[in-house]
């Protein structure tokens, strides 16, 4: 099999059209038997009661929101060194979902917050550096979103999109040090090492779905994106009238 | 090459004393953004001291956003930006230039006014001193990611409040590490760690900004 075939958008449609269906309904099942596992198998925490069940949401989203903003950039940089269409329309379609895994990840972690530590927010270095990436998010798409020429908007959205991924791990380290600096940290987010079995795979088997999730949607997103920027081709013209 | 440079730099500072009416607006932006805060949080001295270093630097920063409007704005409007990109010279000269330009015209000015608006927030001697220090070196780090940001959203509409959305978050390290030196001598740890962190983002920014924004301005020319 030729890799290389299906970096061409006419080749690449019909593909993803294909594996769409697999990767939701994967994430389909993934998510119920993970839910399943999480709110009915795993035992209650001792210290922190039934509150705890929200990290299975959270962790997963946490988890997704750093990851995307690097697949992102990775496609950013392929697209700017080899110049293909199709790493652009890769980093864009990924765009709003690791969008909102950040929010997801934070208005989650609001939630666990106030029962555990009796505030929802507290300026702790984890907290802050997540919401700098939702910043990041935003910043990529909005400067996407401003530009309507599609060439330029691709590139200037990459360019910006690896400034940021070279500037996270400086900023994660910062508001650390920032933290621990201003305020002996009371609350740690650091929990008890060892986590009773069905617990971590409650939490493996969402991170997995969350991954079909990722996938499904961004192949979804990339379909569509693909098909209007070929709108003019005849093959995309083919598509559109077959459907009509 | 360096003769290049220095026309670049020379160049805008001279159109920058040319148009004095553009370069005062934001320095008092800076002086009035800063002077609003007691205002809003009461005149209480020791507040004041506690919030001034992160008052200063924050206004620092909405600042130097400000100005990044103009700093390839004009040349791109008139043609002169596409012809200086035409040049045999390297774009990255050209990008490093117009930052150092940029810092030039409204970092130096900020060095200037600090300390006097610290000794509105009554911060000690000892503090301005690192406040002027902190800012010298943590000013030219925002005018280098600035002109990333200036470069990427080059004739855009609305491309102002684009600039602050897009470069604000990277201006963090910045901004944690500058109050955070000042900090550390209000509360006796000391500011050197602080200082030496922020001249290692400097280097990094010194390095990498110019080439990343030289080669943003060939994707919004072209």
């Amino acid at each position: 099999m030729n890799l290389y075939h299906y970096a061409s958008p006419s080749t690449f449609y019909p593909l993803a059209g294909k594996l769409v269906p697999w990767f939701a309904a994967l994430a389909f099942i993934l998510t119920t038997a993970g839910l399943y596992i999480s709110f009915f198998m795993a035992p209650t925490d001792f210290q922190q009661g039934e509150g705890y069940r929200i990290i299975f949401i959270h962790v997963p989203a946490a988890w997704m929101s750093m990851f995307i903003y690097v697949v992102m950039a990775f496609w950013s940089a392929i697209g700017l060194a080899w110049n293909t269409r199709l790493s652009f329309v890769m980093a864009r379609a990924l765009a709003p979902t690791g969008a909102m895994f950040t929010f997801v990840a934070l208005w989650t972690g609001a939630f666990w917050g106030k029962p555990m530590w009796g505030a929802w927010w507290v300026w702790d270095a984890r907290l802050t550096s997540e919401l700098i990436l939702l910043f990041l998010y935003v910043g990529v798409m909005a400067l996407q979103a401003a530009i309507d020429d599609p060439r330029r908007s691709d590139r200037a959205g990459a360019l910006l999109n690896l400034v940021g991924v070279i500037n996270v791990p400086i900023i994660y380290f910062s508001v650390k040090w920032w933290n621990t600096l201003h305020q002996g940290s009371s609350l740690s987010l650091t929990r008890a090492p060892s986590m009773a079995q069905t617990m971590l795979w409650g939490m493996l088997i969402l991170a997995l779905a969350a991954w079909m999730y990722t996938i499904a949607v961004a192949l979804a997103r990339a379909r569509t994106l693909i098909l209007e920027r070929e709108r003019r081709t005849e093959w995309a013209r083919a598509q559109l009238e077959g459907q009509a | 090459m360096l003769k290049f440079l220095f026309t670049v730099i020379r160049r805008d500072v001279l159109l920058a004393a040319r148009r004095r009416g553009d370069w005062l607006t934001a320095q008092f932006f800076f002086v009035m953004v800063v002077s609003m805060f007691p205002l809003g949080v009461g005149p209480e001295p020791g507040m004041l001291r506690t919030i001034g270093p992160g008052v200063v630097w924050v206004a620092a920063l909405l600042a130097s956003l400000l100005s990044l409007g103009r700093l390839f704005a004009d040349d791109y409007r008139d043609g002169t930006l596409e012809q200086m990109l035409l040049s045999p010279y390297p774009n990255t000269l050209l990008a490093l230039g117009k930052a150092i330009a940029h810092w030039i015209i409204n970092g130096i000015p900020l060095l200037v006014i600090a300390p006097v608006l610290g000794i509105q927030f009554n911060l000690p001697a000892e503090a301005l001193w690192i406040l002027v220090l902190s800012l010298a070196i943590g000013t030219p780090i925002l005018s280098l990611l600035g002109s990333i940001g200036a470069a990427l959203t080059l004739g855009l509409r609305g491309g102002g409040a684009l600039v602050t959305l897009l470069i604000l978050p990277l201006y963090v390290p910045a901004l944690i590490f500058g109050a955070g030196a000042v900090e550390g001598v209000l509360s006796g740890t000391g500011s050197e760690a602080h200082l030496s962190l922020l001249g290692a983002f400097l280097m990094m920014s010194l390095l990498l900004a110019p080439w990343v924004s030289a080669m943003a301005l060939k994707v919004s020319v072209e």
